[in-house]
C-alpha cells in the first residue's frame, strides 16, 4: 500500500464519476492533440514542397489558387499560358531556371504532370526502380501512385482528361511506364510526371508517329513551330534582387501572373489561423469545465470521506499525506485524462487521413509524436493540481477529534 | 507503560471534566465507566493523541506523547496506539486486507500480523471481501484486526460493544482481553455498557455513579 495506491483505490471505487471525468478532459485535449499535430505536420509540409521555388509565373486569377494548382497539385490551375510568353520571360536575366509544367489530365484522380527533368531536380528525386521518361507518353509514377495503382515499370494505360474526376479517356495514345519514384514524403509521392509533349500530343487531333519516337526535352522548353500552351511556370530566381522586380515584371504583363509560394501560404495559414483559434478556444473551454467536474467530484467526495480521513489519522496518517491522498487523485484523474486524450487525438487524425486518401491531408500521419503533447500532459497535471487544491486543504485541516466524536 | 496525570480539560470552564490520573502497565486493562456526556470520549481522544488537554502529561512507553509535534506524533500514534471506535469505520474503497496494510503503511511498518491476525478474528476468508459486504460483528472484528496490527502498546476502544446484541458484546471484550494480553499490551475500554462490568475488574466510574 502507498499514497499512489490509496488514491487509485478511491478513484476506482467511483468508476462512473472517475470515467466521466477523464472523458470530458481528455475530449478537450485530444481535439488539441489534433489541431497541433495537422499543424505542425500541414506547415511541415507546405515548407518542404515549396522549397526550391521562388516563385510561380502563371495565367491571371488567384495567386492562391495558381500556388495551390502548381506547388501542391490541390486545386485546378487558373489557365494556360502561351509558350512564346514563356519563353521571353525565362530569358530575363533575373531567372537562374524556369520549369515549364503542363496539367489537365489524370489517371484515377492522380494527375498526369507534364514538366521537364529539372522539375525532378529540384527534389533531389530519386528512382526506385526504371529510368527517367525520354519519349512522348514516358511516364514516371510517384511511389504512392504505384502504390496504390498497382503498376510497374512497363505497364500501360489511359489518361481521362481533367483533373479530378475523369471525363472522356484519351484511348488513342496509352502511357507507359518507363520508372518509379522512391518514397519522397512530399507532393510527388502522389503524382503521374512525364514530359510536356506528352500532354500536348494527348490533346492533339492528328497523329504524327513520328514526332512521337522523338526524344523529349530534358531541360528548359521544348522545341516546336506550332503555337503551343503550358499551365504554369516555376521560378528559381538568379540573385536577391529577382524577389523584388521579377513578381512586378511579370503582373505588369497583361496575360500573366506571379505569385509566391511563402507569400501565399502563410496568408493561407493566416485564413485558417482563425478557425484555428476558434476550435482552440472551444477545447480550452472544454478543458476548463472538465476541471471545474473534477474540483466539485473531489469537494464532494470529501463530504463523504471526512471520516475516512479522521480515521487514517488515528491510523498514523500525518496532514500532509491527507493533502498528498486528494492532490494524487486529481493528478491520477488528469493524467489519464491526458494520455486517452493523445491516444484519441491520434486515432481521430488516423481516421481522417484514411478517409482522405487524395484530398489535401493524406499526406498526414497519425503515427508521429510530438514534444508539444509532452506540454498537454503537463498542462493536464497542472489542471489536476489546481482542481484539487482547495479540497486538499480540507482534508489538511481536518480535525481528528472533532470528526470522530461528531458520528 | 500507560500513564496519564495532572490532566485538565474543558471546552467551558464552568464544565471542567474531571479525569483521573491513570498508571497502567504493559498487559494491564482498565474500564473506565459513565454516562453519555460525561466526557469518556474526550478522555479516551486526550490517551489517544488525537485532542490535546489544556495541561498535564501523557506517557506512553516513556514517550510524552503532547511533546511530540505534527507528523512525528502521527506516526507515534499509528505505531503504538491501536484505537477501535464504537462504528467500525473501516475505509470502504479498499477491502478487509488492504484496509490493515494501509495502517502498516500509514505506521511505516512492516508487519507480518496480517495472516495470522485475520485467522485468530475469524475473518481470514474475508480478507479480499469488499468492507461492505461484511455483517456488523465482522466489520467489528476487522476494525480490531485494524488497531492491532501494528503491534501497539496500547489499545483504546470507544463503546465497542454499543451497536451488538449481549453474545456479539462479550465475544467482542473478551477478544479484546485475549488480544491485549497475547500482544501484551495496555487495554481500555471507555464504555457505559453495564454488560462489560463484569469482564474487567480494574474500574474507573466518571461523571457519578450511572
Amino acid at each position: 500500500m502507498n499514497m499512489l495506491r490509496l488514491s487509485w483505490k478511491y478513484l476506482i471505487a467511483k468508476p462512473l464519476n472517475t470515467g466521466l471525468n477523464i472523458l470530458l478532459l481528455a475530449l478537450g485535449l485530444a481535439i488539441i492533440t489534433v489541431l497541433i499535430l495537422i499543424q505542425d505536420q500541414f506547415e511541415n509540409k507546405m515548407t518542404k514542397d515549396a522549397e526550391g521555388i521562388d516563385l510561380v509565373v502563371g495565367a491571371k486569377g488567384s495567386p492562391l489558387q495558381l500556388i495551390l494548382s502548381s506547388v501542391y497539385h490541390i486545386d485546378f490551375p487558373t489557365g494556360n499560358i502561351d509558350m512564346a510568353d514563356a519563353i521571353a520571360l525565362s530569358k530575363n536575366r533575373l531567372v537562374k531556371n524556369i520549369i515549364p509544367l503542363g496539367m489537365g489530365d489524370n489517371y484515377q484522380g492522380y494527375r498526369i504532370v507534364g514538366t521537364n527533368h529539372d522539375y525532378l531536380d529540384i527534389y533531389n528525386a530519386e528512382m526506385v526502380s526504371g529510368v527517367i521518361w525520354d519519349k512522348p507518353f514516358d511516364v514516371v509514377l510517384g511511389n504512392e501512385t504505384a502504390a496504390k495503382l498497382g503498376l510497374g515499370v512497363g505497364d500501360t494505360f489511359i489518361g481521362s482528361h481533367g483533373i479530378g474526376s475523369s471525363s472522356h479517356e484519351h484511348d488513342e495514345h496509352p502511357y507507359k511506364v518507363t520508372g518509379i519514384l522512391t518514397p519522397m514524403g512530399n507532393v510527388l509521392d502522389k503524382l503521374i510526371l512525364t514530359s510536356i509533349e506528352s500532354v500536348w500530343y494527348t490533346h492533339d487531333e492528328g497523329h504524327d508517329h513520328e514526332k512521337f519516337e522523338t526524344p523529349v526535352a530534358k531541360t528548359g522548353f521544348p522545341e516546336t513551330d506550332e503555337d503551343r500552351e503550358v499551365t504554369s511556370l516555376l521560378v528559381q530566381y538568379r540573385n536577391p534582387i529577382a524577389a523584388v522586380q521579377l513578381p512586378r515584371f511579370v503582373n505588369s504583363k497583361s496575360a500573366l501572373q506571379a505569385a509566391s509560394p511563402s507569400f501565399e501560404i502563410s496568408r493561407l495559414f493566416e485564413l485558417l489561423g482563425v478557425g484555428v483559434k476558434l476550435i482552440q478556444g472551444l477545447a480550452v473551454v472544454i478543458i476548463i469545465i472538465a476541471g471545474l467536474g473534477i474540483f466539485i467530484a473531489l469537494f464532494n467526495s470529501l463530504k463523504e470521506r471526512k471520516y475516512d480521513l479522521a480515521v487514517m489519522r488515528t491510523l498514523g496518517a500525518s496532514n500532509g499525506q491527507l493533502f498528498l491522498h486528494i492532490v494524487l487523485e486529481g493528478v491520477i484523474l488528469t493524467f489519464i485524462g491526458a494520455i486517452v486524450g493523445i491516444l484519441i487525438g491520434h486515432l481521430f487524425l488516423a481516421v481522417l487521413v484514411m478517409q482522405n486518401e487524395q484530398g489535401a491531408i493524406s499526406g498526414l500521419t497519425a503515427m508521429v509524436f510530438l514534444v508539444e503533447e509532452l506540454w498537454i500532459l503537463v498542462y493536464a497535471v497542472i489542471v489536476g493540481i489546481i482542481a484539487s487544491l482547495i479540497p486538499a486543504w480540507n482534508a489538511y485541516q481536518t480535525d481528528i477529534a472533532k470528526q470522530l466524536t461528531k458520528a | 507503560m500507560l500513564q496519564a496525570s495532572n490532566i485538565e480539560f474543558y471546552y467551558n470552564s464552568n464544565q471542567k471534566f474531571e479525569i483521573p490520573d491513570i498508571n497502567l502497565k504493559s498487559g494491564d486493562q482498565l474500564l473506565i465507566i459513565g454516562k453519555s456526556g460525561s466526557g469518556k470520549t474526550t478522555i479516551l481522544n486526550i490517551l489517544g493523541g488525537l485532542l490535546k488537554p489544556l495541561s498535564g502529561d501523557v506517557k506512553i512507553n516513556g514517550t510524552s506523547v503532547y511533546g511530540l509535534t505534527g507528523g512525528q506524533l502521527d506516526k507515534f500514534r499509528g505505531k503504538n496506539i491501536g484505537i477501535i471506535f464504537q462504528k467500525p469505520h473501516i475505509l470502504s474503497a479498499l477491502n478487509v486486507e488492504e484496509n490493515l496494510k494501509l495502517a502498516n503503511f500509514f505506521a511505516g511498518e512492516k508487519s507480518d500480523l496480517i495472516s495470522p491476525l485475520l485467522k485468530e478474528l475469524g475473518i481470514f476468508d474475508k480478507r479480499k471481501s469488499n468492507v461492505n459486504t461484511l455483517s456488523e460483528g465482522e466489520a467489528q472484528r476487522v476494525s480490531i484486526a485494524r488497531a492491532l496490527v501494528n503491534n501497539p502498546k496500547v489499545i483504546l476502544a470507544d463503546e465497542p460493544t454499543a451497536s451488538l446484541d449481549d453474545e456479539n458484546a462479550s465475544n467482542v471484550v473478551k477478544l479484546l482481553q485475549q488480544q491485549a494480553v497475547k500482544y501484551n499490551a495496555a487495554l481500555i475500554i471507555v464504555t457505559h455498557d453495564q454488560r462489560v462490568k463484569d469482564h474487567i475488574s480494574n474500574q474507573i466510574t466518571i461523571g457519578g455513579e450511572s
